[in-house]
């Protein structure tokens, strides 16, 4: 274990897990987990498509998750009481697909595996170089339109009525959703990839009626989580995909017990700790 | 004579689709600035949809549709929505969303600041005038899912006042409310009214939640407008009982035997 490898890792691991997490807010928030889990399997099969057919995983990965927000974005977003079924569809369909090309593969299963469960300690420059724009393109957007997302995270319909871009911006997270799942690959691989996303926002969620706070906490998880994870993994040499995921599900687990909001109800008599 | 300027809508033969249906088949209707029109009707009968084409939401087929003397056109009604408030029915929130009632009254002002600026001391100063009008000052800081659905409504106004808007649409606004905050929701809307003389528009289709105070009542039935007048004229035993096909005994007799007028 070089320098230089952990050096790649732990910085993969940073804008991983800030990218992520941040994704997460949105996918707790807008309840949309199964369209987070149907993109992650779409790209998963996109990026052994990618490597049975000869060309750059990572190409096939970003088409077929974007392809699956593009089929399940306007069940969302015609607010759709059950879009489970027609997801849970083509989630199937996906894994399916994606077990079809790893066995049409020729030779060694070893890259499709290595997509399987992610392979941090392996990242090259262009996959760091990935994740930063990546990063910083997620960051960036939330930062500049943050009014706008929370009003379209609270109501979408109500942020429309009053004038906002929200169905543009609804995409807009869709788009950057597929680009987080593509960009994280190579690191935590397409079966785990979801965890990453949800654990740290869902531990976060607990804490929290600050939505501004919900962004950062969850971002301060996801990178505890991919930082922690590392550690075990190089200590004791065991897969770091899977110590980060458990690492954010224990962060998610410890969140739940000391959880403010684990009473709460409909609405109040009493009066609750006001939240600022 | 009534000249346009006077004239805050102005549908003409409008022909609405909402999802796969055509929700209004041929609508006609002129609203002056300051109007407090009740609309009635049926389930069905196309009083949501009428709403959605005066924030330009709807989907126009046919017809001309002109609001605050702007031509409404398919593609262009984003630029309306800035100026029309909507409130629409109680939606169960998630209480543990973390936005707080205040955060919430400020969406009400995210369409008129436009994409890349942030709310100002002034924009705070209208969200807490506003909170204040509809009696939420003491609970602004409270997470919006904590509310009841009464309260959840008073802070909807609020949003719409916020914007600061010269239309006030109200769609169905005490459905599932108890009476009391249906009375009060009621009574805000028409103090509302009184104090900034929005043109107001309130959907129902709950007879008991039609506000006294409309100066004109609309009645609505498959996607045509049935006949409008004022409240004595037009809620009448005869007219309801056309309007929802009863006998004219029987419209009487559960007029009667309504346990609260």
């Amino acid at each position: 274990m070089t320098y230089q490898f952990m050096q790649n890792a732990l910085l993969s691991a940073f804008l991983g897990g800030i990218t992520c997490s941040i994704i997460g807010v949105f996918v707790v928030l807008m309840h949309m987990p199964f369209i987070g889990v149907c993109m992650s399997h779409a790209a998963f099969a996109g990026a052994l498509l990618g490597l049975w057919l000869g060309f750059n995983p990572m190409i096939g990965a970003f088409a077929f998750s974007l392809g699956a927000a593009a089929i399940v974005g306007p069940l969302a977003d015609r607010g759709e009481l059950n879009p489970e079924t027609s997801i849970g569809v083509i989630f199937s369909l996906m894994l399916g697909l994606a077990f079809l090309f790893m066995g049409l593969m020729p030779g060694p299963k070893s890259a499709a595996l290595e997509l399987l469960w992610g392979s941090i300690l392996t990242n090259t420059r262009e996959d760091i170089i990935v994740l930063g724009v990546v990063a910083v393109l997620v960051v960036g957007i939330v930062i500049l339109f943050y009014k706008e997302i929370q009003a379209t995270i609270f109501q979408r319909d109500m942020a429309r009525a009053v004038g906002i871009p929200a169905t543009v911006m609804l995409y807009s997270i869709l788009f950057l959703t597929g680009a987080t799942i593509t960009a994280s690959f190579s690191s935590i691989g397409g079966l785990l990839i979801f965890s990453l996303i949800l654990n740290p926002a869902a531990a976060a969620y607990q804490l929290t009626y600050s939505m501004k706070r919900m962004f950062l906490l969850s971002a301060i998880f996801g990178v505890l989580s991919s930082w922690v994870g590392l550690l075990f993994s190089y200590l004791f040499d065991i897969p770091s995909g899977a110590t980060i995921v458990v690492t954010s599900s224990l962060i998610f687990m410890l969140a739940v017990i000391f959880s403010p909001k684990r009473k709460v109800k409909r609405w109040q008599n009493k009066p609750l700790l006001e939240a600022k | 004579m009534r000249n346009s300027g006077d004239c805050a809508i102005d549908i003409e033969n409008a022909v609405v689709s909402y999802r796969e249906d055509i929700a209004l088949r041929g609508v006609s209707l002129k609203v002056r600035r300051g109007e407090f029109v009740g609309i009635v009707g049926p389930n069905g009968a196309g009083k949501t949809t009428l709403l959605t084409i005066v924030n330009g939401m709807g989907k126009l087929l046919q017809g001309k549709v002109r609001v605050l003397g702007f031509t409404l056109a398919p593609g262009n009604g984003h630029s309306l929505r800035k100026k029309v408030g909507y409130v629409a029915q109680v939606q169960s929130i998630d209480p543990r969303m973390p936005i707080n009632v205040r955060e919430v009254a400020m969406i009400g002002r995210y369409g008129r600041l436009g994409l890349f600026r942030k709310p100002e001391r002034n924009d705070w100063k209208i969200v807490d005038m506003a909170l204040e009008l509809v009696g939420m000052t003491h609970l602004a800081s409270r997470p919006i899912g904590h509310l009841s659905g009464g309260e959840q409504q008073r802070v909807a106004i609020a949003r719409c006042l916020a914007q600061e808007p010269e239309i006030f649409l109200l769609d169905e606004p005490t459905a599932s409310l108890d009476w009391k905050a249906k009375t009060d929701i009621m009574e805000l809307v028409k103090r509302i009214h009184d104090l900034r003389g929005l043109t107001t528009l309130f959907v129902t289709h709950d007879l008991s939640a039609l506000p006294i105070a409309c100066d004109r009542i609309v009645l609505m039935k498959d996607g045509f407008i049935w006949d409008e007048g004022s409240t004595k004229e037009q809620l009448t035993d005869e007219k309801l009982a056309q309007l929802y096909d009863l006998p004219i005994a029987e419209v009487a007799k559960r007029r009667r035997e309504a346990a609260l007028a």
